[in-house]
């Protein structure tokens, strides 16, 4: 999965990242910042597929897990948008049902790798040479351990569920977030104002806390948004081999591979999930994108 | 140069020990041992069965006369034994690697002569449209499914269009339809990498020069700016083997191949952890070697790596 975020693609790169913020001063305010319409281009169909998962039954009128048999492989049509499966039940009341499964798993792994992560970053920018290589190592190994491994692991460990399969993937997303948190600290930390809130008295702990993390978030945002969309995929990839929740539980990955069976008589059970976790993906990259735009000191 | 080569050989041999050290804590940290796990896994099994396999296996020994044994094995090419089948991890995957490694390998360098060729195409051509999509088109299939890639071209191609066999039958279509569904997968952090540094490259002043001078464009983009631009794509080629790996396993799942994939969903599905833990060590050190080799050719492509060598580490943060 990327773990750089990018800028947008095609248009130069004019910015220079590691330059001194002396335009900080110039920088839009938070809320003209917002004033944004590709970012809630981006953002409001993601509320849309967040609210599939607090509200699913708003979305459908169909049972995601009693069917018509009577009705079973109708193509996707007026009645069935995504069409219906072996059992007769409706594969996009499947899929809107499915989303919170999918989405759990994936924030129980975003929220290990961004709580650690930033533990790690901060201690690596800010608690001396020692403790800087000390925490890089300790990243170079979870990078070395593809991701996909560790949460073979734990899922070997801890026998198959979505929990072990969230922890094994948030563990895999800690280096990431390390490294972007270290690398804003250590931008953050040399400015000026930092400087100022130590002469103003402030201690080690309150000027980390109240003024080098919320300036270092910006990008922390970004990966944020991207590092959901790349767990969405390593869930529905390890859900398609089996290690996720067991059926008749609706998750993306796993609708997948019950329609594999049917893949010669109903095209639609296979194709369209999977339509759906290609487009929130790519939402969620393009959300990454426009975060990192707007909150760009 | 040689400072360079022992500073990268002994950060790659710290990583790898290091791999180790955390893999071994982790099993330890298993509700009980990986003996009692396999066998108690489906069925009830005797407390003096569960003892004799602890002790064929060490399990029984102290903590540290544990890790050392299994150090020296790793340092000496063993990587440990299957609990299902007694075979040692190297002898288990032998029969099945080649196939694996031929899948991987030739998607990876399928992979970067994709990124090369989408980069190549979205620059040099006149025609915004067909740069727009080209642009595009890395950051979309990023956020493709290896799996879901492999179905719908498994349903297209042998079951409506017919041109392709569901299982491997030793067809052109049938070894080269999986090696380009993972490279295309993998191929796209790495076009968007290299999309990035070439945009940062033709902004400097050099590229002006060279078209002052009268550089046709694909001279300017192959002979100057790729070398230029390779860097980090290189340095995220080297990230891949670990994607390429789990694209592997699934890869091989999707299109029925034998492989490392079955033995991996085996030792998964049984909780064979010894198994798991022998794949994974074996595969870290894979991914270790080959990130060094990128490492190393690093300076061969950017001299200048070698004089920016050892920047400082942050000093701690006081008032």
């Amino acid at each position: 999965m990327s773990t750089t975020h990018d800028f947008p693609a095609g248009a130069p790169v004019r910015d220079g990242a590691g330059q001194p913020a002396a335009v900080a001063p110039a920088s839009p305010s938070g809320r003209r910042r917002l004033r944004n319409p590709s970012l809630w281009l981006t953002a409001l169909p993601l509320a849309v597929i967040a609210a599939w998962a607090i509200v699913p039954e708003w979305f459908t009128a169909y049972s995601p897990f009693d069917g018509v048999p009577s009705e079973n492989f109708r193509a996707p049509d007026a009645h069935h948008l995504f069409g219906t499966d072996h059992l007769g039940r409706d594969v996009f009341t499947r899929v809107v049902f499915g989303t919170r499964q999918t989405l759990l798993t994936a924030g129980l792994a975003v929220v290990i790798g961004l709580v650690a992560g930033t533990i790690i970053g901060l201690i690596a920018a800010t608690a001396g040479r020692v403790a800087d290589s000390a925490a890089m190592r300790l990243v170079d190994v979870l990078l070395a351990v593809p991701g996909f491994l560790i949460s073979l692991v734990i899922v070997t460990a801890f026998s198959p569920g979505p929990i072990s399969l969230g922890i094994g993937i948030g563990i895999a997303s800690v280096a990431s977030f390390a490294r972007v948190v270290r690398s804003e600290v250590l931008r953050v930390r040399n400015l000026d104002f930092v400087e100022a809130s130590f002469l103003n008295g402030g201690t080690y702990r309150s000027v980390v806390v109240r003024h080098i993390l919320p300036n270092a978030s910006g990008p922390v945002l970004a990966l944020l948004a991207v590092d959901l969309g790349a767990a969405i995929l390593a869930i529905s990839g390890l859900g398609f081999l089996g290690f996720g929740a067991p059926p008749p539980t609706p998750e993306w990955g796993l609708l997948i591979a019950e329609g594999r069976q049917y893949l010669g008589t109903a095209w639609w059970l296979t194709t369209l999930p999977g339509v759906v976790i290609v487009l929130t993906v790519v939402l969620l990259a393009a959300l990454g994108r426009q975060l990192l735009k707007t909150f760009r000191i | 140069m040689a400072r360079y080569l022992a500073h990268r050989v002994g950060q790659a041999i710290l990583v790898v020990w290091l791999a180790y050290t955390l893999v071994f804590l982790a099993v330890q940290l298993l509700p009980s041992d990986p003996v009692t796990i396999f066998l108690t896994a489906d069925s009830a099994v005797d407390q003096a069965a569960i003892d004799t396999m602890k002790s064929q296996y060490g399990y029984d020994q102290p903590l540290l006369v544990q890790y050392l044994n299994q150090l020296v094995g790793v340092l000496s090419g063993n990587f440990g034994y299957s609990l299902a089948s007694g075979q040692s991890v190297l002898d288990r995957i032998s029969g099945v690697a080649g196939s694996t490694v031929a899948l991987a390998g030739s998607a990876f360098i399928v992979a970067g002569l994709m990124a090369v060729i989408v980069v190549a195409a979205a620059t040099l051509t006149r025609s915004a449209i067909l740069r727009r999509v080209l642009v595009n088109l890395p950051p979309l299939l990023a956020a493709v499914p290896v799996f879901w890639l492999g179905l719908v071209l498994l349903d297209l191609l042998s079951i409506r269009w017919g041109v392709m066999s569901l299982f491997p039958d030793g067809s052109v279509l049938s070894l080269a339809i999986p090696v380009l569904v993972l490279a295309a997968v993998v191929s796209a952090p790495l076009a968007q990498v290299l999309l990035k540094s070439m945009n940062q490259v033709y902004d400097q002043p050099f590229i002006d020069v060279l078209r002052a001078k009268g550089a046709s464009r694909s001279w300017i983009f192959f002979r100057h700016a790729l070398k230029n631009a390779a860097g980090p794509a290189l340095t995220v080629m080297g990230i891949t083997v670990g994607t390429l790996f789990a694209g592997s396993v699934i890869t091989e799942t999707v299109f029925a191949r034998s492989g490392l994939g079955s033995v991996v969903l085996t030792a998964v599905t049984t909780q064979d952890v010894p198994l798991v833990q022998g794949l994974v060590l074996l595969t870290a050190s894979v991914f270790v070697v080959v990130n060094l080799v990128v490492d190393l050719l690093y300076p061969l492509l950017d001299p200048r790596i070698l004089k920016s060598n050892g920047q400082g580490a942050p000093r701690a943060l006081t008032a």
